[in-house]
């Protein structure tokens, strides 16, 4: 069968490559590539942000931006974005929580009862209700973690046992006014000092600090790079970046200073956010989140505890999801038996809008942030402009969509 | 003999990058063709534009089957040419049975309603064409890889194929399966289907092919024709563009210390079938400074001891001990066998080895996260540091430590695992076929490491399919069978035909 052999003449075996290694593949354009895609992703929801606000700002003739409206933006959407960040962290890890609305409404229930039918003082009770919650997301960490049940159908369960048990404390009922300092919680303001002014003096002071604290921290980790020698933004490029914070905090920190202040929700919902943004950046623990969403079997085989840190998971979104039903029930000033509904919709509509992935292993705070605020100003913006909650929930739909599909043809044509 | 397919002048170009630059590939009717290259040499890209998975227009150059021009827009189109191409991932569906599986996009059907009489009677004619004896009502995910990849080759057949492309059809197989894959290929060249193959494994392709043609970055170096004075080494050399006389690196001297690490008697279960004992009663042992290899065929029972001593990540533990130093030692977790200094670098590094969405960097420190932070807060420039040092050291190509390891190739990746495994700092190290899937040249620099890790009085156990590999590295050999410890060989004494004895020792033919 075999006859000749086909010697070319013309390709004589050359000893070019000493090492036998095949050439360097990745020419600088593929790099350059590469760099525009992350950037996109990480940016280009921030970017639509920007323009929903600036076409609703159009559109409502500018009473989006008005403080007394900027700052409603803030108490509507507290409890949404304390959900935002739970779930994010939950969906990073490789799953979902459906049950987090239905918690959301069983502990607005439980401090109901607790402080208003029992009387009992109210740091008190929220104390005991943030630990409810974080007991019945190890509840539910346990029979996904260490059962092994997917956590859409625990999850899903959990909806439906906690929507129950809600409707069973109240008795149907809706049970008010809840106490003075839970209320103020979520509708007060950071307390004047002096005389009052045009401005409210203590938000400025706190929105200047703010502004240098994220100067110095941008220049700080620049800096760094560069001393260890990895790609920075281009000078230009960085100054824009900090200019544009800069702007972003001043504007928001001026309209809210001249209307009553910064909310409390708005302080805590700055807290929460910097530290689990912190954390899941920079920790052993937010890294290992990552491990476990982005390769179980490779995480496992790394030395990490998997079911430990799914667990913990899910007991983090047990105690966010009580802390949102807490900000819900003290702005209605009620617990009510239908609070919490479709709020684990919003999430993970929040989530996947700032750039989660559904397999596990992508997605970040700040994304989840953004993507909450994008469906809060939506919501906002079409209130104003008078249209009904059933177009709006189309239009909410759809965001949802363009904004996963762009990420996913981004994905697709930087992995190719 | 005629000549069925002949490529002329392909070139394929892709962002950046020529992948394949005026390739010439001339089969003839009725032969067994290999193709051999190293690793992004464009064998796969060249099987892309042959079966329309590029589409034409998309690359330069002519194909002509039979002396006629083809353009095919899509796979659709060459397979109604009769090509048809088999992917080195098998594109089964695992819950469907081997019928379903025959016939999928090509369904027996009348009017939409498929025909199940008919589709089953043909499917058992096409299971006898290709020697497989199972139901064709079997789930795929109940047989096998090696049947697995027969019912790809008969889905082939239902298609009236006429030119075959294997894309590494023994990669995933074990030594009797591969024989037999390769035996059926040269019965279907008798009954005049044409093949090509792609593999890396030499002596495969010398023992069943006619011809073998070389691409080496991207361009036709040389046709060969088989026959008794065609070494492997000569293809080699046009592999590489120079001799590889040696395919080992020169062992250097080193000085074999006390027993380092032994497990004794070691004993599990399979994880579902908790009658059979996957690993019966085996003890091992190695020395400071000494590489030791475990050998056997596929299912003897080799990374399942490896797996389970570290951290009892397979099956059901039964009994056994591990030592270190004399010293009784606990590896029930994984976290507690990296703590006692043993690392384990895995077989299947794309889905046990590496998160191939994170950076080389973040890869590296995974299992060491603690050396890199203080109180539980990580040091992103010491991380940026250490990654960088093995980039450099490990001569991992990327352009930065940044890079996800998805984009690497698999010698590049079989470094990072060896970087993440070493910055643990074990003093025993289990590497489960450390080069499987990778080039000569990256196997090469991958012994090399190896070696230098004996030499600073690391204990090393290499597992390995690759005969030739044990026997270029190792100090000593132990040989496993059906779960069961049948020899421990000195390298002197050790040569492919005694390990095969001693693999294949009290198995039942």
């Amino acid at each position: 069968m075999t006859t000749t052999v086909e010697q070319s003449p013309q390709n004589p075996v050359v000893p070019d490559r000493p090492n036998g290694v095949p050439p360097q593949q990745h020419s600088l354009w593929s790099r350059i590539s590469a760099f525009l895609m992350s950037h996109v992703r990480q940016s280009g929801m921030v970017v639509a942000l920007c323009a929903i606000v600036l076409l609703f700002q159009v559109w409502t003739s500018g009473i989006l931006l008005k403080p007394l409206n900027v700052t409603n933006i803030i108490q509507q959407n507290g409890y949404i974005l304390v959900l935002a960040i739970g779930m994010v962290i939950v969906i990073i890890s490789g799953h979902i929580d459906l049950s987090v609305g239905s918690i959301a409404g069983f502990i607005g229930a439980m401090s109901g009862v607790l402080m208003v039918s029992h009387g009992m003082p109210w740091p008190v009770g929220v104390v005991l209700c943030i630990g409810m919650g974080a007991l019945i997301g190890a509840w539910q960490g346990f029979w996904i973690a260490y059962v092994g049940i997917p956590s859409f159908i625990v999850t899903l369960g959990g909806m439906l046992v906690f929507r129950g048990a809600t409707q069973y404390l109240l008795e149907g009922q809706s049970i008010a006014p809840m106490p003075h300092g839970l209320e103020q919680v979520s509708s007060g303001f950071l307390p004047e000092i002096g005389v009052n002014s045009v401005y409210h003096w203590p938000t400025v002071i706190l929105g200047a600090v703010m502004m240098v604290a994220a100067l110095v921290t941008q220049i700080r980790r620049r800096r760094s790079q560069l001393r260890y020698g990895q790609e920075v933004l281009a000078t230009p490029l960085f100054i824009a970046k900090c200019a544009a914070i800069v702007a972003a905090l001043a504007v928001v920190t001026l309209l809210l200073a001249s209307y009553r202040g910064v909310p409390i929700v708005g302080i805590i919902l700055v807290v929460l956010t910097l530290v689990y943004a912190f954390v899941m950046r920079n920790t052993v623990l937010g890294r290992q989140v990552y491990a476990v969403g982005g390769n179980a079997a490779a995480a496992q085989l790394s030395g990490i505890r998997n079911k430990w840190v799914t667990l913990l998971v899910f007991v983090n979104m047990g105690a966010l999801a009580a802390v949102a039903g807490l900000l819900f029930a003290a702005r209605l000033n009620s617990a009510t038996p239908q609070a919490g509904i479709n709020f684990e919709l919003e999430a993970i509509a929040a989530a996947f809008i700032g750039g989660a992935s559904s397999s596990g292993g992508v997605g970040t705070v700040l994304g989840a942030i953004v993507g909450g605020l994008v469906l809060g100003v939506l919501n906002n913006g079409m209130s104003i402009l008078g249209i009904g909650s059933d177009v709006q929930q189309v239009i909410k739909g759809l965001v949802l969509l363009a904004a996963v599909g762009f990420d996913v043809y981004n994905r697709r044509k930087g992995g190719r | 003999m005629t000549t069925l397919l002949e490529m002329r002048g392909i070139t394929k170009q892709f962002p950046g990058v020529k992948a394949l630059s005026e390739v010439d590939l001339t089969v003839r009717r009725g032969e067994i063709h290999a193709i051999c290259g190293e690793n992004g040499a464009g064998k796969s890209t060249l099987m892309k534009v042959l079966s329309g998975v590029y589409p034409h227009g998309s690359y330069d150059g002519q194909i002509l089957l039979d002396g006629s021009e083809c353009e095919f827009k899509d796979i659709r189109g060459s397979e109604r040419a009769g090509i048809v191409i088999i992917h080195q991932e098998l594109a089964l569906v695992p819950y469907l049975s081997i019928a379903e599986n025959l016939y999928l996009g090509n369904e027996l059907a009348r009017r939409g309603v498929i025909g199940w009489d008919r589709t089953l009677s043909e499917a058992k004619t096409l299971l006898e064409r290709v020697g497989l004896r199972e139901s064709p009502q079997t789930r795929i995910a109940d047989i096998g890889v090696g049947k697995q990849q027969l019912v790809e080759i008969a889905k082939a057949l239902a298609k009236d194929v006429r030119l075959l492309i294997l894309d590494e059809p023994t990669a995933a197989l074990n030594d009797s399966d591969s024989r037999h894959l390769l035996d059926l290929i040269v019965e279907l060249r008798e009954h005049g289907i044409t093949s090509i193959i792609i593999s890396h494994k030499l002596n495969e392709v010398t023992r069943v092919a006619d011809s073998i043609t070389v691409l080496r970055d991207g361009r036709t170096i040389e046709t060969l024709a088989v026959n008794d004075e065609l070494t492997e080494d000569r293809i080699v050399r046009g592999m590489v563009g120079r001799d590889l006389t040696h395919r080992f690196p020169p062992r250097p001297q080193r000085e074999i210390g006390d027993v380092a690490f032994a497990v004794a008697n070691w004993t599990v279960l399979h994880p579902i079938d908790q009658h059979r004992k996957v690993v019966d009663d085996v003890s091992v042992d190695v020395r400071a400074g000494e590489i030791v290899g475990i050998a056997g065929l596929m299912g003897a029972g080799r990374t399942e001891l490896a797996m389970s001593v570290f951290g009892r990540t397979y099956g059901k533990y039964v009994s056994g001990k591990v030592f270190k130093e004399g010293r009784e030692i606990s590896t029930r977790s994984v976290s507690e066998a990296i703590k006692n200094g043993i690392a384990y670098a895995t077989e299947d590094r794309k889905h046990l080895g590496l998160n191939l969405m994170d950076s080389i960097a973040k890869s590296i420190t995974l299992p060491s996260l603690r050396k890199v932070s203080r109180r539980m807060v990580i040091n992103e420039h010491d991380e940026a540091r250490v990654a960088e040092e093995y980039r450099t050291s490990m001569r991992i190509k990327a352009s930065s430590a940044n890079v996800s390891t998805g984009k690497l190739s698999g010698g590049n990746q079989q470094k990072v695992v060896l970087s993440k495994w070493l910055f643990t700092d074990p003093d025993v190290l289990i590497l489960d076929e450390p080069t499987r899937g990778i080039d000569v040249g990256a196997k090469y620099e991958i012994y090399t490491f190896i070696n230098e890790l004996a030499a600073r009085g690391k204990a090393v156990i290499v597992v390995s399919s690759e005969l030739p590999e044990l026997l270029g590295l190792c100090d000593r050999i132990y040989t496993l069978n059906e779960g069961r410890l049948t020899g421990e060989i000195a390298r002197a004494d050790a040569t492919q035909e005694t390990l095969m004895r001693h693999m294949m020792k009290g198995r039942a033919q």
